[in-house]
């Protein structure tokens, strides 16, 4: 990929971040750097596309390390979980061979396992030695028939939001429009009320926790075309462009999606979240305000009375239990407010949120959730976390799955947030697994355990001060 | 001899390969306070990371070059100079490893440059030894890329005989253990009991039992590892009256060891059944001139047991394994050792001692390779690591996980193949899931001229599970 097109990619008008001098793509750091790469972005971006062959074109470390490694459901095909790599010998290296393997490769994933279509994912060796991808990718889809679609991700491109934008612009470039959505099932023809097209970008189906909300959807007569790209079929990818409203789903990753698809076909957007009883409501609200249908605007405001009576119901017990627990959630950009706003509704307190990857309007709206002196944590290394636990007398740390063992070696309540976990807390029925999740690791009876010193020894572990029993 | 089948696909599905990058990251990782840092772009160590900590469920320090388009074009020496002073500064680590990945390879990036550039820039470091090894991810795998960074860590620190005044004996008691990547921390916890049951003391390099155990410590954070072995007990190797090497990926490092300090090696490929465990338990019997303590006699005795145990279950049994070469090599003896059959055997790469592997042939390949193979020749039970389960589900046998990753159950690491006691666990652990397939069953015969009530009331159904051994998933 060339320098011009990466920095096309960076230069995202609708986001936020442009207009910081210190944007969160900043230049990493040797020696003091933590994520991932372009190829991880893409690859993560991708893989739930779930009837895809995804190859993996480099040495074995992209794909070797990194397969079958996602928390993403699929309703139906598998053939996403199966790692494809043409793992480049060093004979390939030298002798230029890349390029031939990975034609035979593309022969190889089509003949055998029948995809939809092989996405081939550039990793960093090949992009060196100059092979060229995309003239593969053409010659083999006119060879087989099959659609190839070249995503250029070499790591050292940059991070991972760089790898994510670089998926979602190889979807538009290549796939959306590629064919119209399907007609209109007769079951749907007989509903009283109309059916819209929308799309989710930026939603990956964590867990499967996208089914806590479709079933909404489909009950309003909203239509998912696709999802970009939890549980998603490469022909859904194809509709995306007749979609009606895009929903850009907590994240500002794919955001140079939306933000196409607005441009070239005039699909409005807008930023939501599934995760908190507000927000998903908020969501609902959002899609039934750009559609402009008024009859949708009132079925959706019996649905969310309805299903936030559900939930408070359902809430109220787990309600008890967490209210005035004291939270540090450390995650990245939109979820960041979004998550604060879910855990509000559970009675918690947030108090302090990280804000590496949030814009000045994400921030905005924390403030606006926490107060004026909300503690908002740029640098989240694990000493400066582990400091305002200490400092703020937090009962549980919220974060990636990165941060785990560092909070349990600290002897410090956690739970995962990021796109590793088992549990999908997404829709109104997600927020009573939240709940769960967060009185089981609050309440267990193992930190005591853990804290208390030996019968012969002196002083507590890891300078715990146990005075405060912390999870009583 | 083992027939080895080279690789003859163009793309690997399902891999089984990890880089030799992280193998040698892995090695840096059983030293105290130590960190590597990877020498390529940020993603070679978040992968590498994730890799570990789901395997560990530990917090795995491990740092990156972070090159980007500028630095990879344009030279990425300085990349290095920067991350270890970085890393030196904050963290004042005992040992800094710098693999080097294929991007940085390709490039050709001159790392032993870079690290002298840094002593000149920053002789304030001095006191903490850099140890580069070149660990391109397109040769090798895990467990080459584990043995070269015991080499280049040897070769770097140890110092020689004749530069140090070591002497091989002077330490009496000091027996060296070079333990490849194939030993978990539970293996190298019960070698270390073996050795000290003699009255020993066992240096391990690396020693992943003390650093990536799974253990609670005191400390609430260190951004290097917790334990493993101090980099100052290199310095004594030289003094050691014995060197025990583990893993036949370990031979060239033991080669070394032996060049620069002369202290007499025993070799061991693996020490998974009877004979191999004998012949190590006799050796530590010579060197320490200790009589074989009754502890160990009582184990033998068990274990022996347990081989009459399970030869029942075991004998005829049709194995599948998946492995870098020298587990998967362990385990063809082992199961030999019990009469049961290596039908299926693929390792990710190749390795003098796979032709030594208890297995008419060993592939070159992948787990869809393994899975063709396990299919053609009836399998019945696979050994491999997580990524195996799926083929497992696929090919409708029952898995034993074992290598590198386990991320879908908890303990793999912990798990102990080795000594007298692990391979009687193992032998066990084989037998009780030869068991569930209830081999022996015999599938009921329905006379259609029986006189039986229940006969009647559903039509006969055919049953093909009565073909496969009565086994269905």
């Amino acid at each position: 990929m060339k320098q011009k097109d990466i920095a096309a990619l960076l230069d995202e008008p609708a986001c936020a971040h442009n207009k910081k001098s210190k944007s969160g793509c900043a230049k990493p750091k040797p020696g003091a750097t933590a994520g991932g790469c372009a190829f991880d972005g893409a690859q993560i971006a991708l893989l739930p596309i779930a009837d895809v062959a995804h190859v993996v074109h480099g040495s074995i470390a992209c794909a070797g390390s990194s397969w079958d490694n996602r928390g993403t459901r699929s309703s139906g095909s598998r053939l996403f979980r199966i790692g494809m790599t043409t793992d480049l010998t060093e004979q390939d290296v030298i002798m230029g061979r890349g390029e031939k393997r990975l034609f035979h490769s593309i022969k190889q994933a089509i003949d055998k396992y029948k995809p939809a279509a092989v996405f081939v994912y550039n990793t960093c060796v090949p992009a060196l030695i100059g092979d060229d991808v995309e003239a593969v990718c053409k010659a083999a889809e006119s060879r087989w028939g099959t659609p190839v679609v070249p995503v250029d991700a070499a790591g050292f491109y940059g991070t991972k939001n760089l790898g994510n934008r670089i998926a979602g612009e190889a979807m538009v470039k290549y796939v959306c429009g590629g064919r119209e959505p399907d007609p209109l099932p007769d079951a749907a023809k007989r509903l009283d009320h109309r059916i819209h097209d929308i799309t989710l970008v930026g939603e990956y189906n964590i867990a499967g926790e996208l089914w806590h909300v479709l079933p909404l959807l489909d009950e309003l007569g909203l239509r998912v075309l696709c999802t970009l790209s939890g549980d998603a079929r490469y022909r859904e990818v194809q509709t995306m462009h007749r979609s009606k409203v895009n929903m850009m789903v907590c994240s500002k990753a794919m955001i140079n999606v939306a933000r196409k698809l607005q441009d070239t076909f005039g699909t409005p957007w807008f930023e939501g979240s599934f995760y908190g009883v507000r927000d998903v409501s908020q969501a609902l609200r959002d899609f039934a305000r750009l559609i402009n249908d008024e009859d949708l605007a009132r079925r959706t405001e019996t649905l969310i009375a309805r299903e936030e009576a559900k939930i408070d119901e359902a809430l109220s017990p787990w309600r008890e239990r967490l209210r005035g627990k004291r939270v540090l959630l450390y995650t990245g950009g939109v979820k960041s407010w979004s998550v604060i706003a879910a855990l509000q509704d559970l009675g918690m307190e947030v108090v302090a949120t990280g804000t590496k990857k949030s814009t000045e309007e994400d921030k905005a709206r924390i403030r606006e959730l926490m107060g004026e002196d909300a503690v908002m944590l740029e640098e989240g290394n694990p000493r400066a976390l582990i400091d305002i636990v200490r400092e703020r007398k937090v009962d549980v740390l919220i974060a990636g799955g990165r941060n785990m063992y560092t909070a349990l070696k600290a002897r410090i309540p956690f739970l995962d947030i990021n796109q590793e976990r088992e549990f999908g807390y997404a829709g109104y029925d997600g927020m009573v697994e939240l709940a769960r999740q967060l009185v089981l690791t609050i309440e267990s009876p193992v930190w005591q355990q853990v804290r208390e010193p030996a019968p012969w020894a002196s002083r507590n572990p890891a300078g715990f001060n146990h005075s405060r029993g912390v999870g009583q | 001899m083992t027939e080895i089948i080279k690789r003859n696909k163009a793309l690997s599905v399902s891999p089984l390969k990890a880089s030799q990058t992280i193998g040698a990251a892995l090695a840096f990782l059983g030293f105290h306070r130590a960190i590597p840092m990877l020498h390529g772009s940020q993603g070679c160590t978040a992968f590498g990371k994730v890799f570990f900590v789901r395997h560990f469920r530990e917090p795995i320090p491990l740092q990156t070059t972070a090159m980007d388009q500028v630095t990879t074009v344009m030279g990425s020496e300085e990349s290095v100079v920067e991350g270890l002073k970085t890393i030196a500064g904050k963290n004042q680590p005992s040992l800094l490893g710098v693999p080097t990945t294929g991007l940085s390879e390709t490039q050709g990036s001159d790392v032993r440059m870079a690290v002298k550039l840094f002593r000149q820039k920053y002789p304030e470091f001095d006191a903490i030894p850099v140890v580069p090894v070149s660990t391109p991810d397109y040769s090798g795998c895990l467990e080459t890329g584990f043995a070269k960074a015991v080499e280049a860590i040897i070769q770097t620190i140890v110092p020689a005989a004749e530069d140090a005044g070591t002497r091989p004996g002077r330490r009496r008691r000091q027996v060296n253990i070079l333990a490849g990547s194939s030993l978990t921390p539970g293996d190298l916890e019960e070698l270390k009991e073996l050795v000290e049951a003699f009255g020993l003391h066992p240096v391990v390099i690396p020693d992943l039992s003390d650093s990536l155990d799974g253990h609670l410590g005191e400390g609430d954070f260190s951004p290097l590892t917790i334990g493993g072995a101090p980099v100052s007990e290199l310095l004594t190797l030289g003094d050691a009256i014995a060197s025990l090497v583990i893993g036949a990926s370990m031979n060239k490092a033991a080669d070394l060891l032996q060049e620069l300090t002369g202290v007499p090696d025993y070799r061991f490929d693996h020490l998974m059944g009877l004979a191999p465990v004998d012949r190590f338990i006799n050796v530590l019997h010579q060197i320490s001139a200790e009589p074989v303590p009754a502890k160990l006699e009582r184990q033998r005795a068990q274990l022996q047991d347990a081989m009459l145990d399970t030869h029942f279950m075991l004998g005829m049994g049709r194995f599948a394994l998946a492995g870098d070469p020298d587990l998967l090599q362990g385990f063809t003896h082992l199961l030999a050792g019990v009469g049961a059959e290596t039908v299926a055997a693929v390792s990710p790469v190749n390795a003098p001692v796979l032709q030594h592997a208890a297995a008419e042939q060993v592939k070159i390949g992948d787990l869809e390779d393994l899975e063709k193979l396990a299919e053609v020749n009836g399998a019945e039970l696979l050994i491999a690591n997580s990524h195996g389960v799926e083929s497992a589900r696929r090919l409708g046998i029952p898995i034993l996980r074992a290598g590198f990753p386990q991320y879908d159950a908890l303990g793999g690491y912990q798990k102990t193949w080795i000594g007298y006691r692990g391979t009687r666990q193992t032998l066990f652990d084989l037998a009780n899931i030869m068991l569930t397939l209830e081999k022996g069953e015999i599938h009921p015969y329905r006379s259609m001229l029986a006189q039986k009530p229940e006969y009647r009331e559903v039509a006969h159904e055919p049953d093909e599970t009565a073909a496969a051994g009565g086994l269905q998933h």
